[in-house]
């Protein structure tokens, strides 16, 4: 029967279906149908504004960036030549002469359409180098045409080299999984098949390993901290509780830069916290905590421990004390009350506050950058700083797209445990 | 009727945008520059003035080092600055990589009036600074004499800051392991070169705070984070000067360099930009800089228009060239620098 | 409620560790943000106590010079903007959402909370990417639309929160009734997630007036905002300018929090 009650801004569509169900019972299924289309098309409607902007302001840039990072045409398009002289290539020995060719001539070309740095930059990802080969190469090519091309660049050794030609035919295909094997410290080796890079090239691994170690610190520490306050805050007098959230809610509201900010006036070496700590005795001497990892943990959960609180007090508020009271005068001591009937229930707000807090400490940026030591920086500050300093975007793209299918697996398992209606912020 | 409305709108639209674009670009100029004390300078010595002199109107950004806004202001089409200040090493690789604009130097000052290397194709220079280490010697009673004394921990105990980037922090590694000033570029562009700097930051990694904006030094000093720090003279003198800090600094084994200025590719006033640089390279100009910042002109000429009181200060005061130093060598860090960023990031995380 | 009924020696002991531990965290909470009050009234240029002296110069440069006037300026132009159309926008979808039968709900519901997600830094530098192709970076509009991508989230979930507690018979009523639908959102629903979508726009509002990464990429010297002004100023000059900055900020932070408590609880008692 719950089909038939319409939804609440339905009322037109009610006395229809109403007319209709009057008249003949047959169609009665029919004109609940079509309710129920309508419905889902007003309420399709309802969400449309929002999708379709998100669609354009974060679905496509954010889809383009990431294509980058197995897309990746600098080489193919640098070398159209060589690309389809390397077509049929079966990648044995060196390739015949009309190959050496095509790269001359492409090679050539790539000074004035302005691509040679651009080549020089991914062959160098692919054939440590590389860069200054090519850019040579191409200085020399600039007066030389024809046989006195091709001439030139077998002149030079490394064009003759095993591994550069197997390096150019792989770089020319556009739909790479190099970017993606070296976020995760592979390559491909010789023999086509994947291993791990050198260990003092291999970092990335490391550095998510540390992200994932810091944002479950952070995540357990806003527990601990948060968990006691929510109970406090559903429990005490509503006048007692509301200065409670706002004490919360403050540095929420608080730039998270300020509080950075703060933090590293706190935690420097002459700071309040060395001071204090100097003070009632547990330090004898002044700690490093500024550019360090414990520095930066401190200042992350400060930053997110209302996001752990919320979801939980938001739970624990709508817990009755009548529960506690029932099972107090069944005879349960306070202990085994609190375990056994209220924990169960704050279960979905814990894992829900908990959730928040570790994915958004999966992509701080900021405060790493500014509290933490080399050694502390998270693998979004490794992103910027491919974007920013390296200029190798594909990169950056590839780092992120593997930060995103943890996070997106992450939080797919969670959603799963608690359902998305159980996430709540306040 | 719809279909009129539609285009008298368009036209109306069109109308709009074109004299809002006319006005902002005919006399606006756009400049990118490295904040803090420097900027202010450079404000005083020429941004003012120059607006003065010309009717132009000065926007100012902040660059914090990142050719990543401009590669993406470029490869988009969209370039809202029409100068950035930039150091060599970086001119070099946005020249490279088709970031910056080919200077045409006649439209700016002779090319061969510039100090050595501080005129490059897409880069002009502003001033000369140096590499140089300082401490507070209220902390450090006994001070440091070079600035190679940084990998000197027995004697020196504490943490020491250092720039987060290979340029310099090599140099002074392989001095530190005695190769001599005039080896430093040869060593390092050896494979074995490398390994062994690095080999030596390896010894005082532990002990190092790493800066990357030029104002952090001397605030890491004050707040007495580190015992000493590598620093470009200007804005400790500067910590000095204006704010009364009791820093030293140590001149021995510095490193001179050279502040640049570009164009990126597409910017919408290159015209202006031109007229600013040409404004700012004139000599007389050139000089104005040492006295709102202890920088040295770049022209070779124009040692004599600057301010007597400021010029003991420079870097390249005599006084400051009587021990060792290392003159940058821009053409190096143009070949090597992208691989040794590379490996000193990795170095870096591990 | 935070004892039994007969407490013994033991529970008050723990009640009052329980009071003890919630004091400190409290105070963990609240000193870092206060911190930036005395120093803003700092004489001197460095982020270091003891204070050399007590001056308002900082309250003078942020209030007196140009840049920081504008920046303010451009904050509340942004933040607002961003308000405004993510709160509308969330309320509706959430509504939509709030309805089972909506379709593919368990698809759209992840993709919904995505920007929550996603590293802001691709976020920043997809979206200048992107815009600037289309004509919206160094623009107010990009910046917003950006910002409203970031938002929005957050009013999904708190109204979508408030709504899991709305009885829908309360429409119904109000449609049997004869009321118009725009007339019973109005009157009927409205009122009662109230709460839910002022704490959304209050969230809105803050991811905006707070967000620095995405300004970064996509502002040019026109739509500089405050956040901004103070990463420059803490990268770069470390001027006691931005104490004063936030403790502004943080002013009107706790005004807007105290206005949006008033009005949440008038809601309230509105739908009791």
């Amino acid at each position: 029967m719950s089909a038939l009650q319409p939804s609440e801004l339905d009322r037109p569509t009610l006395a229809r279906d109403r007319s209709a169900a009057d008249a003949d019972l047959k169609s009665v299924s029919a004109a609940l149908r079509r309710a129920e289309f309508g419905d889902r098309m007003r309420s399709l409607l309802l969400a449309a504004p929002l999708l379709v902007l998100l669609a354009l302001s974060f679905g496509i840039p954010i889809v383009l960036l990431l294509s980058r990072a197995v897309y990746d045409p600098t080489i193919a398009d640098a070398l159209p030549k060589t690309t389809a002289a390397l077509a049929g290539w079966n990648g044995q020995g060196l390739p015949a002469d009309d190959a050496f060719a095509a790269l001359a001539a492409d090679l050539k070309d790539t000074q004035a359409k302005g691509t040679a740095y651009e080549l020089a930059k991914s062959l160098n990802a692919r054939l440590p180098g590389a860069r200054s080969q090519v850019l040579k190469t191409v200085r020399k090519l600039e007066s030389a045409d024809g046989q006195a091309a091709l001439d030139t660049l077998k002149s030079v050794p490394f064009w003759s080299a095993a591994s550069t030609w197997p390096a150019i035919q792989n770089g020319t295909r556009s739909l790479t999984s190099f970017y993606l094997l070296s976020a995760l410290d592979l390559r491909w080796n010789a023999d086509g098949g994947i291993e791990r890079v050198p260990p003092e090239q291999a970092i990335f691994i490391q550095v998510f390993l540390r992200t994932f170690f810091v944002a479950a610190s952070v995540t357990l520490a806003t527990l601990i901290l948060g968990f006691p306050l929510a109970y406090l805050i559903a429990n005490v007098p509503k006048g007692l509780a509301a200065i409670l959230i706002v004490a919360v809610l403050l540095p929420f509201w608080t730039s998270i830069l300020v509080r950075t900010a703060a933090w590293t006036v706190l935690l420097q070496k002459f700071g309040l916290v060395n001071d204090f700590l100097l003070f009632i005795g547990i330090a004898s001497d002044r700690l490093d905590l500024m550019y360090s990892r414990i520095g930066l943990i401190i200042a992350m959960t400060h930053i997110q421990l209302p996001f752990t609180l919320l979801p939980i007090y938001s739970v624990m508020r709508t817990i009755p004390p009548s529960q506690m009271k029932a099972a107090y005068s069944l005879g349960a001591r306070p202990f085994t009350a609190f375990r056994r009937v209220y924990i169960p229930q704050v279960f979905a707000g814990v894992l829900a506050g908990c959730m928040l807090t570790f994915i958004l400490c999966l992509g701080y940026y900021i405060t790493p950058a500014l509290i933490g030591g080399a050694s502390d920086q998270l693998i979004s500050n490794f992103i910027a700083n491919y974007v920013n300093v390296e200029l190798n975007w594909e990169m950056a793209a590839a780092l992120s797209f593997i930060l995103l299918v943890f996070t997106l697996a992450l939080f797919g398992i969670f959603a799963r445990i608690l359902g998305l209606d159980r996430l709540k912020l306040v | 009727m719809t279909q009129m409305r539609t285009r008298l709108f368009a036209l109306a639209a069109a109308t709009a945008c074109m004299t809002i674009a006319g006005a902002a670009f005919a006399d606006e100029l756009s400049i990118m520059a490295s904040g803090g004390a420097w900027q202010d300078a450079q404000r005083k010595a020429w941004f003012e003035p120059f607006a003065k002199e010309t009717g132009a109107k000065i926007l100012e950004q902040e660059y914090l080092g990142d050719l990543g806004k401009v590669k993406a202001m470029v490869e988009t089409g969209n370039v809202p600055i029409d100068l950035v200040t930039v150091e060599t090493a970086t001119v070099l690789q946005g020249c490279d990589a088709g970031i910056l604009e080919r200077l045409d130097y006649s439209k700016i000052a002779p090319r061969d009036k510039f100090i050595q290397g501080s005129a490059l194709d897409c880069g002009v220079g502003l001033d000369a600074y140096g590499d140089i280490l300082a401490y507070d010697p209220t902390v450090l009673k006994e001070g440091p004499t070079s600035v190679l004394d940084l990998f000197d921990t027995t004697k020196f105990p504490g943490k020491r800051a250092m720039r987060k980037f290979p340029a310099q922090n090599l140099e002074w590694a392989l001095m530190a392991d005695g190769v001599a000033p005039a080896d430093v570029y040869k060593v390092l562009a050896t494979p074995e070169g490398v390994d062994r700097a690095f080999k030596k930051l390896d010894t005082i990694k532990k002990d190092i705070v790493w800066w990357d904006a030029g104002a952090q030094p001397a605030q890491l000093l004050a707040s007495k984070e580190v015992v000493m720090t590598t620093a470009w003279n200007g804005r400790i003198q500067n910590a000095i000067d204006t704010d009364g800090k009791p820093f030293k600094i140590v001149w021995n084994n510095q490193i001179l360099e050279y502040d640049m200025i570009a164009i990126p590719k597409g910017a919408r006033n290159p015209e202006l930009a031109y007229k600013y640089l040409a404004y700012i390279s004139k000599p007389e100009n050139n000089a104005k800089l040492a006295s709102y910042i202890t920088y040295g002109p770049v022209r070779t000429d124009a040692a004599s228009f600057v301010a007597p009181d400021a010029l003991p200060k420079l870097p390249n005061a005599p006084d400051h060239l009587a021990g060792a130093y290392l003159v940058a060598d821009t053409e190096f860090w143009g070949d090597y620098g992208e691989d040794l960023v590379k490996r000193f990031n990795a170095w870096l995380a591990q | 409620m935070l004892l039994s009924p007969y407490p013994t020696a033991g529970e008050r002991i723990r009640i009052t560790l329980l009071w003890i531990w919630c004091g400190l965290v409290i105070l963990f909470l609240l000193v870092p943000i206060l911190i930036p009050v005395p120093l803003s009234f700092n004489s001197g240029a460095f982020f270091i106590f003891p204070l050399e002296g007590i001056s308002t110069r900082w309250y003078e440069v942020v209030l007196g010079t140009q840049r920081w006037q504008s920046a303010i300026g451009n904050s509340l132009i942004v933040a607002l903007g961003t308000t405004l159309i993510a709160t509308t926008l969330g309320t509706l979808t959430a509504i939509a959402l709030s309805d089972e039968r909506f379709p593919g709900r368990r698809i759209v519901m992840p993709l919904l909370l995505s920007p929550l997600i996603v590293p802001v830094v691709i976020t920043a530098v997809g979206s200048y990417l992107f815009y600037a192709r289309v004509g919206l970076a160094s623009t107010y509009a990009g910046i917003i639309l950006a910002h409203t991508a970031l938002a929005s989230p957050f009013v999904v979930v708190t109204v979508g929160a408030s709504l899991t507690g709305f009885d829908r018979n309360l429409m119904r009523a109000a449609a049997i009734s004869g009321a118009r639908p725009l007339t019973s959102f109005f009157r009927v629903m409205l009122p009662l997630i109230l709460p839910g979508v002022l704490s959304g726009a209050a969230f809105a509002f803050v991811t905006s007036f707070d967000e620095v990464v995405v300004v970064q990429f996509l502002a040019s010297a026109g739509q500089r905002t405050m956040p901004l002004e103070m990463f420059i100023g803490l990268r770069e000059k470390l001027s006691p300018a931005i104490t004063a900055a936030a403790t502004l900020m943080m002013a009107l932070s706790i005004l807007l929090l105290l206005v949006a408590n008033i009005l949440a609880r008038r809601g309230r008692k509105a739908s009791a």
